[in-house]
């Protein structure tokens, strides 16, 4: 009974020196959800782009049979051709067009050129209301959420017929209402007949939705686990990605803690472009020497506001409060003055806002103390390659050399330069917004790892994270926001997922 | 998951550093290909000293100026009022010179403070006011020149007193003077005509004869000169190689060091050589030498420099590690208009006269020299040496096309192609690599 749509068998793509894809063989029955899970550079992305066209036949060793049909497919189109589409992770939709002329970007419906609107406005109307969106077609797609954002490209893929969809990291930016909208989306389709291949690090959405499960690890197929003759548990999951069991997702620590650090105080911000629009309300919270701190919230909920707003306004405007550092009134005022009063900020987005790409990892490790290593100006570079090898062995850096530029890292290894560079400006606070975004199993490890030595030495660590067992895991005290406002502060015996989602309820009601 | 973490670093083999460093070593043989190719094809004139000479009185001005527009354009930004400033501040001089009369001690360093002043009311709109460069530095293209023809009320303003005219007309006097000129002969092969005849585009047969050549120094101090800073280079180069090893840096493999060394010692003591024939060094040369040496300084050691390149890579996330990116946008800026500023009494002086259409289209090849040097329009990369040899490549195709007498329409042609061509290259590399 089991339809085999898709079969890709023995698999090999080598780029330059690496082998991406090692002999992986994978196949998807028709009218089911195939999940696909790995680390980063497990080879997931590159497999889907090998299925898809865009590494065209001949540039890979192996065979694709779709329908039961050997195919090779040359550009993109091809494989759209025949239904299969994949929505990437980072989105391709033009943000000032709208919704409709996304959507039939380059499938116009025209006739020697000319658009046929109200047709093509009907057409989206209808595509629309199938992925659950009610926002008019001439809306502007900067001007809706990410959440709907996703629910275009679904639509988008719709409207080219599709068979197999395939979906890498759907969920990756999205709140949890939004996540749980587009995979209820997905079970839709699914009892509609329609196959989905999804590329998720998110294991409880994948246990939710998949039928059958893929592990890659290192380029190679690991296993393909099959959800409905048994019961696959997370653990099970991460055991076949990292090679071995988890048996601790986050490194024991016992708690010293000290005197307050940082105390804000009646902090209220005016939204930085609606600027007659209080964003944040009477915010206080406080951090100790050797202390986790976790705020938690739904997308939306003015953490990462609250933070940026703090470290040298670079977020808001009308800012109003009091930002104490040992219980001294300090300047916060300019993010130089910030990170002299002692504090620090690693970016939920370390490649737009925190790294220099295209620099290496040396010149990152040192942009922000620069004068450490400098002296009238001139930098001693002898000074300064020391401390780029120091960092870069300290939190184990991956790397040929410390003259890596960084965009060719890992999203883990990333994540420790930005992390090095903000550890040499020496803060007594450090301020982690979303720290493991997008990073693999073993490389979060590794962050909480060092997130732990850094409250043993006495500095106090603010941490903002969407994922709920990433808070319970670490952090010994946590603030839970909602629409601009702490609304509880929960100790670590009080803390749980029911009881942060209880806050965050309970203070929409109220308002 | 243990990875290695030490600090050894691979050596690299030569392929990998050829193929790593093919950029600035391309446009190094590019350059001397480029040389030699107009040496042929003008008969010899191009390496006379009479032509060295004038090809970097010629150039100077690009080259001060393009020093200024790598940091502009590494910063992210672009410069095209750089041709106006050069005429306004021109026509600022010859005003306090000529019709005032101003010592000239004074109106030098007076014009580079109202250049600077120029670079800060447009790195103003660009830095504090967020106006892309583009627009801003096209409108002061426009003020600056409307205001020239103002101030110079439509005339040409010359000539300048002699003392001012030395700026970049004038030789360093000769310190070895006292021994007077020094002559010696030796064989030499002569070629006694051009191998194309540009006239009528026939290739003839160059007709080499041996001869005996009388050769006169006639300014040793060039000579000792370029001596000198080969010693100094090779001795410093040395030093750097070693403490390159001493501390398990990252060093070129030796033989191309020695290579490097070798032809560069050449091409100094070469020009030198040529250089002391005539009339030893030009004033302007050893200003040019000094900034240049500046400016290789600040983008690679200072920490302005490094800021400045992390602006340029990535401004948002420069701005959250706590740099000052309006302020540094700014003083780029201030720092172009003073750059432009000595261009623009440079090109006065030399050509005796300001006049309200001089610098015109200048901003253009300063650009190109920056592009054709490797800088990246998108910002945060290119280097000084870079924007110096494609200075440079842009004055060897117009001073070797000049003397073969070709017109203005094929040196634009010839430009805009081998402009293409570097930025191609550049292109290429990076999709390959």
């Amino acid at each position: 009974m089991d339809n085999i749509i898709l079969e890709m068998r023995g698999i090999t793509k080598t780029f330059p020196g690496v082998k991406a894809l090692d002999n992986v063989s994978f196949k998807v029955r028709e009218g089911e959800i195939h999940a696909l899970v790995g680390e980063n550079g497990a080879g997931k992305s590159t497999l889907m782009k090998v299925l898809s066209g865009v590494y065209p036949a001949g540039t890979y060793e192996g065979e694709i049979y779709y329908d039961g049909e050997p195919r090779r497919f040359s550009t993109i189109s091809d494989s759209e051709h025949l239904g299969i589409i994949i929505i990437h992770q980072e989105l391709a939709l033009v943000p000032l067009l709208s919704i409709a002329e996304n959507i039939f970007l380059g499938n116009e419906i025209a006739t020697k050129g000319v658009i046929h609107w109200p047709q093509t406005f009907a057409r989206t109307q209808e595509l629309l209301k199938k992925v659950g969106l009610s926002e008019p077609p001439a809306t502007l797609i900067t001007d809706i959420g990410v959440g709907k954002q996703q629910l275009v490209e679904i639509a988008k893929a719709l409207s080219k017929k599709v068979r197999l969809l395939i979906l890498d990291e759907p969920t990756a930016s999205l709140n949890e209402n939004d996540s749980d909208a587009l995979l209820k989306l997905l079970m839709e389709f699914r009892a509609q007949g329609m196959t989905s291949i999804i590329i998720s690090h998110k294991l409880n959405e994948i246990r939710k939705v998949a039928d059958q499960i893929t592990i890659l690890r290192d380029g190679g197929t690991v296993e393909t686990l099959d959800c409905q003759t048994e019961d696959i548990g997370e653990d099970r999951i991460i055991k076949g990605m990292v090679g071995r069991a988890m048996e601790d997702r986050y490194p024991p620590r016992e708690p010293k803690i000290g005197e307050t650090l940082l105390e804000v105080k009646n902090w209220n911000v005016f939204h930085q472009h609606h600027r007659d629009r209080q964003f944040l309300h009477d915010v206080n919270f406080t951090v100790r020497a050797g202390e986790v701190v976790g705020i938690a919230g739904l997308m939306g909920a003015g953490r990462t506001e609250t933070a940026m707003s703090i470290f040298g306004k670079s977020w808001g405007h009308k800012i109003t409060g009091d930002v104490l550092m040992r219980g001294k009134p300090v300047d916060v005022s300019t993010i130089p003055r910030a990170i002299d009063a002692g504090l620090a900020y690693v970016t939920e987005d370390r490649k737009q806002l925190g790294l220099v790409l295209i620099n290496n990892i040396k010149e990152n490790t040192t942009l922000s103390n620069l004068k450490a290593v400098a002296s009238n100006g001139v930098i001693d570079d002898r000074k300064e390659v020391k401390v780029a090898s120091d960092y870069r062995s300290k939190l184990r850096i991956r790397s040929h050399s410390i003259y890596q530029e960084t965009v060719n890292l890992s999203g883990g290894n990333q994540q420790k330069v930005v992390l090095s560079k903000w550890l040499f400006t020496n803060p007594e606070v450090l301020i982690l917004d979303e720290p493991t975004r997008g990073i693999d199993i073993g490389a979060k490890y590794e962050i909480y790892t060092i997130i732990n030595q850094l409250a043993a030495e006495g500095k106090g660590i603010l941490m903002i994270s969407s994922e709920m067992p990433e808070l319970l895991g670490t952090c010994d005290r946590i603030y839970v926001m909602n629409e601009g406002r702490i609304v509880a502060e929960l100790s670590k015996a009080e803390a749980s997922q029911e009881s942060i989602m209880r806050a965050i309820m309970r203070s929409g009601e109220k308002h | 998951m243990v990875a290695d973490t030490s600090t050894q670093i691979n050596k690299p083999s030569i392929g990998d550093y050829l193929k790593n460093n093919i950029r600035e070593y391309g446009l190094l043989i590019a350059l001397v290909i480029i040389m030699l190719f107009f040496q042929i094809l003008t008969g010899g004139v191009l390496f006379k000293p009479v032509n060295l000479t004038n090809l970097v009185l010629q150039n100077s001005f690009i080259v001060i100026m393009a020093l200024g527009m790598l940091l502009i354009i590494v910063a992210g930004h672009i410069d095209l009022s750089v041709g106006s400033i050069v005429a306004f501040i021109g026509g600022l001089s010859a005003i306090m010179l000529v019709k005032w009369g101003v010592h000239f001690s004074i109106v030098v360093p007076l014009c580079l403070i109202l250049g600077g002043l120029v670079g800060a009311a447009q790195g103003y709109w660009v830095a504090y006011q967020k106006i892309p460069a583009f627009i801003v530095t096209l409108a002061g293209m426009l003020v600056f020149r409307g205001l020239t023809y103002l101030v110079l009320q439509n005339r040409p303003i010359g000539p300048f007193p002699k003392d001012f005219q030395l700026l970049s007309t004038g030789f360093v006097p000769d310190l070895f003077g006292f021994l007077g000129p020094i002559s010696f002969n030796t064989p030499w092969i002569q070629f006694q005509q051009s191998l194309i005849d540009t006239s009528t585009w026939s290739v003839m047969w160059p007709d080499p004869q041996l001869v005996l050549v009388q050769w006169t120094i006639n300014n040793v101090f060039a000579l000792v000169v370029a001596l000198v800073a080969v010693a100094l280079l090779i001795y410093k180069s040395i030093g750097h190689r070693r403490q390159n090893e001493l501390h398990g840096t990252e060093n070129e493999p030796f033989g191309f060091f020695v290579a490097q060394m070798l032809i560069i010692s050449a091409v100094a003591i070469f020009f030198g050589f040529q250089l002391a024939t005539y009339r030893g060094l030009p004033n302007v040369l050893v200003v040019m030498a000094v900034l240049i040496a500046l400016y290789t300084f600040v983008t690679t050691r200072s920490t302005i420099g490094r800021r400045i390149y992390a602006m340029g890579g990535n401004v948002k996330a420069a701005k959250l590690s706590g740099i000052n990116t309006e302020r540094l946008t700014f003083y780029t800026f201030v720092n172009m208009g003073v750059l432009a500023a000595l261009a623009g009494m440079i090109i006065a002086a030399r050509l005796n006269s300001a006049t309200p259409k001089a610098g015109v289209g200048f901003e253009l090849d300063v650009i190109a020299a920056c592009f054709i040097g490797g800088a990246s329009a998108s910002g945060g990369v290119g280097k000084i040496t870079g924007a110096v040899i494609g200075a440079f490549i842009m004055g060897v195709m117009n001073n070797g096309m000049s003397i073969m007498g070709l017109g203005i329409d094929y040196q634009q042609l010839v430009k805009g192609l081998v402009l293409l061509a570097a930025v191609f290259f550049d292109v290429y590399n990076k999709n390959k690599g």
